[in-house]
């Protein structure tokens, strides 16, 4: 008696310890099974051209949701993420040409601008400016989040199309567009600025004492007050984290399309919301990963592409794409509470 | 013996890894008011959600009236007439008491719509039975703790109910409502409901139980009559050994030092916006190194707002501090602890823990400075290595570092909130309701670490609304009343009668009532 007693409580620990470790890779676990699914349907799939294509697609919202990791792990959210990659986009666009015009020559030597480093530090400034404004509505004059960036969201589209006039600035010299065109070896510059900057992310948010806060705020912001954090300027830095990443992506994105854009980055904050909520990153705050985040990023990006290889239309991709977010997070869910029981 | 009410027979009931019932048995009479008693761990909480509906056993019988029953989900139990009140509250802070009360069964006026009148004339007569003073159409979120809790119990009340579980109802009441309650339990055991009280303060079991049934690591340790039943006896069926007595008073009293703590004309602003509870009033206040004070006060007179005051939770509006002498600027937690002031706050699960973190980032979450290398990392080892040494001084129950809090007992996760603060060697340490949801054992344990820390020399302040805590652990009583000082005794000096009478002195009229929204 005793002794099955004792054999049916090991199995027990065993599930669970089974569960415990499903649960931390149920994002990845999730994308594994896709990228069988379609390598099994389309063998292309797999050639390592397409996967560095991938890769390369989802860099642009990738490193956005980085940011936004941040930003969610403090229980809050920023929708305005494409309207700040494209205002910060086209004002570096404006200060590389040397003119806000809408001008349309691709003729790189027609530029009479500034060299692409100016280009960059300002699309970081506009995304770290427009970021700090916004996180100031949220701490000072205490407007929630989802408020402050849907004005975000209106209004930084507003300043894009009132700076270009609507129009897209286009044509810049070679070595701005190797940040977005360029190759190291086989692999893409943007994806490894992506990916270094995902090791950043994570190692701040993991080792680093303002990553501890991070999660404090965001897991119980009384219990962070008490414990004497600095709780506002802490929710206030994450929105100016997102903002770095938005302008950052709006550099890159412009580079690689040789053309910024006023409608840029419309509807960016759906798949950069996905990737975070997909990579286990809970809405509620306290809880999440760089890792996770990443996996979400590719997830959504393979999703895209396997469907696209196998001629699925594109307004059906939408449709499939809806229903995985859902299911990728109902699975997570799934596997959360099996451990927990 | 009539038929009982309610019939558990060899109930088992396993979680992974745990056997949390073990063949419990239990009976509970019609009009009987019965106490379900037992360390943390031993078994209550789970027999309870068998009972409510929550949880199924895994084997074992429920009888109900005479009839076997499967009580499915707590919707099945509420209609039996089995009714729980929660410890954790199940209030909707948005809506109003009225609206709380009737959740649900809302009546109903012409076709779909709410007879809003009736509900309030409703709500008003059972509220009044609770002995609660506020406006029905009051938004429960402004209500105190101790009036929110009243407001369970009215709902409770509403419902037609043969049978109510109150889960810990006192912990959050103070003695003059604690008083109260039993009243309505009199009431309702007279009108032949039956009453299952689980607690912690052995006293009140013995005052209003006429049986009580005693959990011992999931087993049933043994069923008592009250009478001839001792505390001394209940203690030792709870954890299986003889023990003195529940509160020693310990033979030590502190020399009093050096003034650490020095509070002169203390006053928030009433109607702050981010201020809740009782404004003070003109609060002086003298605490030293090596002292315990105690302060006592009803629900409402002002306590928890003192403490969260001075610790700059709240704004004050005019008054000074001085720690150690010289006079300090406190406009946030942060401003107190950089002065040298850290604050167990009374409410765990909402004010200090970080429930989806593990063991060592709750731990270091004050004090995370100090673990910091290079400027920017946290250096875990370290900080895995001063836990350790908090784990073995305080006998925190603990697989690792990395296991989540969450998962810790009440007694293990209020040491480690106490290690929070230790570790940044606080000059003032302010304690609100230390051992609120601590069982027996470690309850002993945190009014002896408490004693230790005052004999280290720092100044600590404990508040709590058991009487016979405060006058266990502190060397000196201040009262409190409606948001002012209103008397103090030595710790030799105070008796239970004579705190009361200074909390609730001054004209029988308003004093003892708490404060009406």
């Amino acid at each position: 008696m005793a002794a099955a007693e004792r054999i049916e409580i090991k199995t027990d620990t065993g599930t669970r310890r089974f569960w415990a470790l499903a649960a931390s890779f149920a994002p990845l676990i999730f994308l594994l099974v896709l990228m069988a699914v379609f390598a099994i349907l389309e063998p292309r799939f797999l050639d390592s051209t397409n996967l560095f294509n991938v890769m390369r697609q989802i860099s642009i919202t990738g490193l956005i949701a980085l940011g936004m990791t941040f930003v969610i792990l403090t229980a809050g959210i920023d929708l305005s993420v494409g309207s700040l990659l494209a205002v910060s986009a086209i004002v570096a666009a404006g200060i590389v040409k040397g003119s806000a015009g809408n001008t349309l020559s691709l003729d790189p030597d027609a530029v009479s601008g500034n060299p692409w480093y100016y280009g960059m530090a300002a699309a970081i400034a506009v995304g770290l400016l427009g970021g700090l404004l916004q996180g100031l509505g949220i701490t000072k004059l205490k407007v929630p989040p989802f408020v402050v960036t849907l004005g975000g969201l209106s209004a930084f589209r507003g300043l894009t199309l009132w700076y270009s006039n609507g129009g897209p600035i286009s044509g810049f010299e070679a070595d701005m567009r190797w940040w977005g065109q360029g190759q190291i070896g086989p692999v893409p510059v943007p994806v490894i600025i992506f990916l270094s900057a995902a090791l950043v992310c994570h190692i701040v948010l993991r080792y680093t004492r303002y990553g501890r806060h991070v999660y404090a705020v965001g897991g119980n912001m009384e219990a962070a007050r008490l414990s004497g954090l600095a709780v506002d300027r802490i929710t206030l830095s994450v929105y100016v984290v997102v903002g770095f990443f938005a302008g950052l992506a709006g550099f890159v994105l412009s580079a690689r399309l040789n053309s910024a854009e006023a409608v840029a980055g419309m509807g960016y904050e759906l798949t950069v919301i996905a990737s975070v909520v997909i990579g286990g990153t809970s809405l509620f705050g306290g809880s999440g990963s760089i890792g996770g985040t990443v996996v979400g990023a590719v997830l959504i990006g393979v999703l895209v592409n396997g469907l696209v290889l196998n001629n699925v239309s594109s307004y059906i991709q939408q449709i499939i794409i809806g229903l995985i977010i859902i299911a990728a997070v109902a699975f997570d869910r799934y596997v959360k509470t099996q451990r927990a029981v | 013996m009539t038929t009982p009410l309610l019939e558990i027979r060899d109930v088992t009931k396993r979680f992974p890894g745990v056997l949390a019932l073990d063949g419990v048995s239990l009976n509970v009479a019609p009009g009987e008011v019965h106490g379900l008693l037992g360390e943390n761990g031993a078994g209550k909480s789970t027999l309870l959600k068998i009972i409510s509906g929550a949880q199924l056993p895994d084997s074992g019988e429920i009888v109900w009236q005479g009839r076997k029953v499967s009580i499915a989900s707590p919707f099945a139990a509420q209609a039996m007439g089995i009714v729980t009140i929660y410890q954790e509250f199940n209030l909707v802070p948005t809506l109003s008491v009225a609206e709380n009360i009737f959740i649900g069964r809302e009546p109903r006026g012409f076709g779909p719509f709410i007879d809003w009148r009736k509900m309030r004339a409703d709500a008003r007569a059972i509220i009044e039975r609770v002995g609660l003073t506020v406006d029905p159409q009051t938004e429960v979120s402004r209500l105190s703790v101790a009036e929110q809790q009243m407001v369970e119990i009215a709902r409770a009340l509403s419902i037609d109910a043969r049978l109510i579980i109150m889960d810990e109802p006192t912990s959050a009441l103070s003695q003059s409502e604690v008083t109260r309650l039993f009243a309505i339990v009199q009431r309702l055991r007279a009108q032949g409901v039956a009453i299952m009280f689980v607690t912690h303060r052995l006293e009140e079991a013995l005052e209003i139980c006429d049986r009580v049934t005693v959990l011992r690591d999931g087993r049933l340790a043994g069923v008592r009559e009250r009478a001839g039943l001792t505390i001394a006896a209940i203690i030792e069926l709870m954890v299986g050994r003889a023990a003195s007595e529940l509160y020693r008073r310990p033979e030590r009293r502190h020399a009093a030092g050096a003034l650490r703590l020095c509070v002169r004309g203390l006053s928030t602003t009433p109607g702050s916006r981010r201020l809740r509870g009782t404004p003070l009033h003109d609060i002086d206040l003298d605490v030293r190194a090596g002292e315990i004070l105690g302060l006592a006060g009803l629900v409402g007179a002002g306590r928890t707002e003192l403490a969260r005051a001075i610790f700059g939770a709240d704004p004050i509006a005019s008054g000074r501090i001085e720690v150690d002498g010289r006079p300090v600027n406190i406009r946030s937690p942060r401003d107190a602890i950089a002065a040298g002031i850290g604050l167990v706050p009374e409410d765990r699960k909402r004010q200090a823990l970080f429930l989806q973190l593990a063991i060592r980032p709750n731990f270091s979450s004050a004090s995370l400075g100090s673990f910091v290398r290079a400027g920017v990392f946290v250096d875990e080892v370290a900080e895995a290595k001063a836990l350790e040494n908090y784990r073995q001084s305080m006998h925190v129950r603990m697989t690792g570092p990395e296991q989540k809090i969450a998962n810790l007992s009440g007694g293990n996760q209020q040491k480690i909130v106490l290690a929070r603060w230790l570790e940044l060697k606080p000059k003032i340490l302010i304690v609100d309701e230390p051992t609120r949801g601590v069982d027996v054992g470690a309850k002993a344990e945190v009014h002896e670490l408490l004693d230790a820390l005052a004999a280290s020399g720092i100044a600590v302040i404990a508040i709590s609304s058991e009487l016979p805590e405060v006058m266990a652990i502190a060397d000196r009583i201040v009262t409190l009343r409606e948001g002012r000082i209103s008397g103090e005794l030595q710790a030799h000096e105070a008796t239970q009668a004579r705190l009361m009478s200074l909390m609730t002195l001054s004209g029988q009229a308003s004093g003892g009532q708490p404060r009406a929204a």
